[in-house]
């Protein structure tokens, strides 16, 4: 797959995840958070979608940084700040499409990097890191994709039973228990989505 | 009349940040400048990383620009909004953890004696109910 062929993909298949899944994600944060998770993702990738044709003739690296700063300017919640800072810092580790897992788990790494310095946060606070940081150690130990989606699955249920500290989940203490995060949710359907395409490829 | 501290208000609701806004002009008067933004790209709750970037240079100040914000998003996306203006700006723009109306009030009050920008900051962050 070369690499227009494969932003494509990847564009196609993160954006169908998340409007496949938006219904999901807002009610899984009305439950815990503000309640705009799944329709602040789906406009953010609605407006990665409309820009297909200008990211699939960029390197990956500049077709991240493109995507990232689509989502900062589109989504309208934290979650843009935290998934384009995410994306734009992959993209800045990455000029053109990772040669090696090696260079796949450092771009990786770059772009979480970021995440915790725009959230200030880290694991065990019940976010999206709980699912980004376990994963990225799979992959930086060179697990294979069905290591990468069970770390996945196995991350996002763990955040069932994490306390929040960070938004509007942390006001609800002991009552953000029995519900998996939102942001954890969706940063699993994208790597899920990534997983489907890279299995393609 | 010499430069003063501006203030921006940001909250995921555009009549909250109005609405605080009016009440800074009214209490504090006209010699500060306050810009209002809020709401997400499509008009609902939330906040738009470009229109806090637009509210920041509509009242710019050499002086510095003072934000205030409600929740969650409101900061991360100011956050941002700092980031991308960048450079020399970027320093001159502080992001307040103070309640956002009554610190959008404190801190218009103790720009308008004209007061440098960490102490607009401190005076709103001291506000105690």
């Amino acid at each position: 797959m070369d690499d227009a062929t494969l932003i494509r993909a990847l564009v196609t298949a993160c954006c169908a995840t998340i409007e496949e899944h938006a219904g999901e994600l807002t009610k899984l944060d009305q439950a815990i958070g503000d309640g705009d998770h799944g329709l602040n993702m789906s406009r953010g990738f609605k407006a990665i979608a409309a820009e297909t044709d200008a990211l699939a003739a960029m390197t990956l690296g500049d077709a991240l940084k493109k995507a990232g700063m689509t989502l900062v300017m589109k989504v309208g919640g934290a979650s843009g700040p935290l998934y384009g800072s995410l994306l734009m810092d992959m993209g800045k580790s990455a000029s053109t499409a990772p040669a090696n897992e090696a260079e796949v788990a450092e771009m990786f790494r770059a772009g979480i990097d970021a995440v915790k310095k725009r959230g200030k946060s880290d694991v065990g606070a019940k976010t999206m890191l709980d699912v980004l940081v376990p994963v990225a150690e799979t992959v930086s130990e060179g697990g294979d994709l069905e290591a990468v989606r069970a770390r996945t699955d196995e991350a996002l249920e763990a955040t069932r039973d994490m306390l929040a500290i960070k938004g509007r989940a942390a006001f609800l203490g002991e009552r953000s228990l029995g519900h998996i995060d939102p942001g954890a949710r969706s940063s699993a359907l994208l790597i899920h989505a990534v997983c489907n395409v890279l299995e393609a490829s | 009349m010499s430069e003063t501290v501006s203030i921006v208000i940001v909250s995921h609701s555009p009549e909250v940040a109005s609405g605080a806004a009016d009440m800074v002009r009214q209490m504090v008067g006209e010699e500060v400048r306050v810009a209002a933004c809020g709401g997400n790209p499509e008009g609902g709750l939330g906040t738009d990383v470009g229109k806090i970037m637009e509210a920041i240079e509509s009242v710019w100040s050499d002086k510095g620009v003072a934000i205030l914000v409600d929740l969650g998003g409101a900061e991360t996306n100011s956050e941002m909004a700092i980031e991308m203006i960048g450079g020399a700006r970027a320093e001159k723009i502080a992001l307040c953890n103070a309640p956002v109306v009554e610190g959008a009030v404190m801190a218009a009050t103790e720009a308008a004696g004209g007061s440098d920008l960490q102490t607009v900051k401190a005076t709103a962050e001291d506000f105690q109910s």
